[in-house]
């Protein structure tokens, strides 16, 4: 009879609500005058119970209003999702408190103690975080050293880019894939033209002065089109029945595979060279698109041979039995299905692609990180690495995160015409 | 009709053989071109071809290392403390990243909605950032924000945490051998208690409580070395020593270097991740109707998840979790941006600058990376054709 006070039961539900949402808000105070206004209202126990109180009036409460089919439904919501045993009450309890007390400081930081205004550094006056950084740094952390003065050049490429592909969605599907071609094979051409100059009375600059984001996009809109071809090429040789391409498929996929890009960035920096005719010299940017885009293509390569094995047999058998030749059956049939199946495993090479582009520091190019790398060593703003570092983490997670989305959604809406 | 089939053989022969041939050829080609250029190029450097230089003196010295090394050692060293560096962070790193991993794997499907919204949020924000990004936040901003040597954050007086690193005892052992030999006893014990227990349950339907019995041997037998054995163990806890006025260093100890607790930190972060990703997805793998099929027949909850469960989602989850371990040693070469002394940096950097062998290096590097890439691949296609479900 003594213990049944402590089981909650149905028949005294608004008093064991009332008990218990007491029991929890004493908790929540607790934690909060702790941790926002310094004073500790359980100051009078023994130091170690002290700081566990806000838990163990949680932990009661939270007991005491957990009463299944209590006919509340407010009450059911709460205690299935956040309250169905002693175990699941604890981590919901540590959970918001984690959260009560390390938002705050953060925020502090981020937003409310931050600085935005001024220049320099010694306007950074208040303890958080010094945006003043970021602002002056803007627009080498998105041109890199590219001349203010020809940074128009860059945003007209980009501009078109953006209209072009925005275009394609819009037109009739007759110009569509008109479109498409001139995107895929004329226009990389001339937005590189008008970025590195040296015709048409444009200023020629050099590639070791282009950086920052505008890189980042740069290399891997480059390696992201050319690797695709090479890496659908590689895994219709990898499924060849002809022994010799077979192999050299194989061997040349699971080379790039085998080793990571910043030793294959290594060897497109020192060991290139070396295998070149003596006196010729190959630009840092191209070397790294080069060897970025091989080794892309070996992981593209293993992403389209998932497709093209997930495709059902019938489909090579039909296209044969047509009359269709090795080449026609594979571009008119088998690709256009299998490319399709893979839309996300191809969304992930781009993403890791993305994710990979820091690494161009090795050979000396600076796009995001490295541009920070090299603003945070400036003497005048020294110890503004916190700053830099998210700033640019941000940036990269805004761009997968969408990215990412993206391709979730785009994987959905494929699956339902199926 | 005998004479035509003939021909239509033939004519195909060729065509497979074309296209064969042509690779091939063009292979050798530019094997060739590039072989002519690299000799002519050395030539005109004054350097041969060839791999002397291993045996050679370094004269570098190397911050962290794992063996006995200085300058007066041989690059063929210098390359095997890279090595075994590269080998002790991926090490710790998949430890770390495998625990944390499963956690937030099995956090992602848990009923509670802030713990499951967590966990999302934890591999959302960690899996988008590039992981070098992460690198160099650990390194140059969070655990530069440490406090200087003299104010070390102190953890009961025994291991000390400041800006030049971590500071832990170090494990002093007398007859450290006898102390290894009793756990690879306890090992062989515990595998001959498992197979006899095997038998025990398959012929009459014993059970023998196998995992208490081995606890108690792997804790047991190592203990009873240090009654009876010899073996003794005690701590060399680092102290602060002032070396002039406000100079202070550790002495003693172990010294965990940030380059290393930051490559960690952020390889095993990133990692897990993947490896969430995967347990997640195991575990959903596994169809509804084996759960309730085991409750009918009275299971309960624990033998569920351990006998029905577990066996079918492993099947899942190792592999692209082996492919997620393999992705983090590579990604440990990412070390040389932070100049953590790993392979790519030791090797690929300070050993190619002052050789200038760039051929030779840049493919034992690749070499080593790659050979470790295959042997993990081929255990795995091993492991795959073993583990798959056999169908009748």
């Amino acid at each position: 009879m003594n213990l049944s006070i402590l089981k909650s039961d149905k028949k005294n539900l608004n008093s064991f609500i009332a008990t218990g949402s007491a029991l929890i808000f004493i908790g929540f105070i607790d934690i909060i005058s702790s941790s926002f206004f310094g004073t500790n209202i359980t100051a009078f126990l023994p130091n170690k119970i002290s700081y566990l109180t806000p838990l163990l009036f949680g932990l009661f409460g939270l007991y005491l209003i957990r009463i299944e089919f209590s006919g509340n439904k407010l009450l059911d919501k709460i205690n299935i999702n956040f309250n169905s045993s002693n175990f699941n009450a604890l981590l919901t309890l540590l959970v918001i408190f984690a959260l009560i007390k390390y938002i705050p400081p953060l925020l502090n930081w981020f937003v409310f103690d931050a600085n935005f205004a001024g220049n320099t550094k010694e306007d950074c006056t208040d303890g958080g975080a010094c945006w003043v950084f970021v602002k002056v740094w803007l627009n080498r952390f998105v041109y890199g050293l590219y001349p203010d003065t020809e940074q128009w050049r860059i945003n007209t490429a980009f501009l078109t880019l953006f209209l072009l592909v925005g275009a394609s969605f819009f037109v009739p599907q007759k110009f569509k894939k008109y479109i498409i071609i001139f995107l895929l094979f004329v226009y990389p051409i001339i937005g590189l033209k008008l970025i590195s100059g040296g015709d048409f009375g444009l200023k020629y600059v050099e590639t070791g002065a282009w950086g920052g984001l505008s890189l980042t996009f740069i290399v891997s809109a480059f390696a992201l089109i050319l690797c695709f071809p090479i890496g659908t090429i590689l895994a219709l040789g990898r499924r060849s029945k002809l022994p010799a391409i077979r192999y050299t498929s194989i061997g040349f996929i699971e080379l790039w595979r085998g080793v990571p890009l910043i030793t294959v960035l290594f060897m497109s920096a020192v060991m290139f060279p070396m295998f070149l005719p003596d006196g010729t010299y190959v630009d840092k940017l191209i070397r790294v698109l080069i060897a970025i885009t091989l080794f892309e293509a070996a992981y593209m390569a293993e992403v389209v041979r998932g497709g093209l094995q997930a495709l059902p047999k019938g489909q090579y058998e039909a296209a044969k039995s047509l009359g269709m030749g090795y080449w026609k059956m594979h571009f008119l049939i088998i690709l256009p299905q299998a490319l399709k199946l893979v839309i996300p495993g191809i969304a992930n090479t781009f993403l890791a692609l993305v994710k990979d582009t820091p690494l161009i520091f090795v050979v000396g190019l600076l796009e995001l990180a490295g541009m920070v790398n090299l603003a945070k060593t400036n003497p005048k703003w020294l110890g503004m690495a916190m700053e830099g570092y998210v700033f640019a983490g941000l940036v990269f997670w805004v761009i997968c995160y969408v990215m990412s989305r993206y391709s979730q959604n785009l994987e959905k809406k494929l699956k339902t015409e199926r | 009709m005998n004479f035509k089939n003939l021909k239509l053989n033939l004519s195909n022969k060729n065509k497979d053989l074309i296209p064969q041939i042509l690779t091939v050829a063009f292979l050798i080609l530019v094997v060739i071109y590039f072989t002519i250029n690299a000799q002519s190029n050395m030539g005109n450097r004054g350097i041969s071809f060839g791999f002397g230089f291993l045996s050679q003196e370094s004269s570098f010295d190397i911050t962290f290392s794992l063996i006995d090394y200085d300058g007066s050692h041989t690059y063929a060293r210098a390359f095997l403390v890279g090595l075994l560096n590269t080998i002790l962070v991926s090490a710790i790193g998949i430890f770390f990243a495998t625990i944390l991993g499963v956690t937030i794997g099995i956090a992602r499907l848990s009923q509670n909605y802030l713990v499951a919204k967590s966990a999302e949020w934890y591999v959302e924000i960690f899996r988008n950032i590039p992981l070098i990004l992460q690198i160099f936040f650990w390194y140059f901003a969070a655990l530069r924000a440490l406090p200087l040597t003299v104010d070390s954050i102190n953890f009961y007086d025994i291991s000390f945490l400041n800006v030049k690193g971590w500071y832990v005892p170090k494990f002093v052992w007398t007859n450290f051998s006898i102390f290894i030999y009793s756990i690879i006893f306890a090992f062989i014990l515990i595998y001959f208690l498992a197979k006899y227990a095997q038998i025990q349950r398959d012929k009459y339907g014993k059970q023998i409580p196998t995992l208490y019995i081995s606890i108690l041997l792997i804790i047991g037998l190592p203990f009873l070395t240090f009654l009876i054995g010899g073996v003794s163990l005690s701590f060399e806890i680092p102290e602060l020593t002032q070396l002039s006025k406000t100079v202070y260093v550790y002495r003693g100890g172990v010294s965990i270097i940030p380059e290393l607790i930051s490559l960690a930190l952020a390889l095993s972060m990133y990692t897990a991740t993947f490896i969430a990703e995967n347990v997640r997805a195991g575990i959903l793998g596994v169809s509804k109707g084996q759960k309730e099929a085991a409750a009918s027949i009275g299971l309960t909850k624990g033998q569920i998840l351990k006998l029905v469960v577990m066996p079918q989602a492993l099947r899942i989850i190792i592999p692209p979790t082996t492919n997620q371990y393999l992705n983090l040693t590579k990604n440990s070469s990412l070390a040389a941006a932070i100049a953590y002394p790993d392979i790519v940096l030791v090797f690929a950097g300070t050993a190619l600058m002052q050789t200038g062998r760039a051929i030779e290096i840049i493919s034992i590097t690749m070499l080593t990376y790659l050979s470790l890439s295959l042997s993990i691949s081929v255990f795995m296609n091993w492991y795959n054709k073993k583990m798959a479900i056999k169908e009748k």
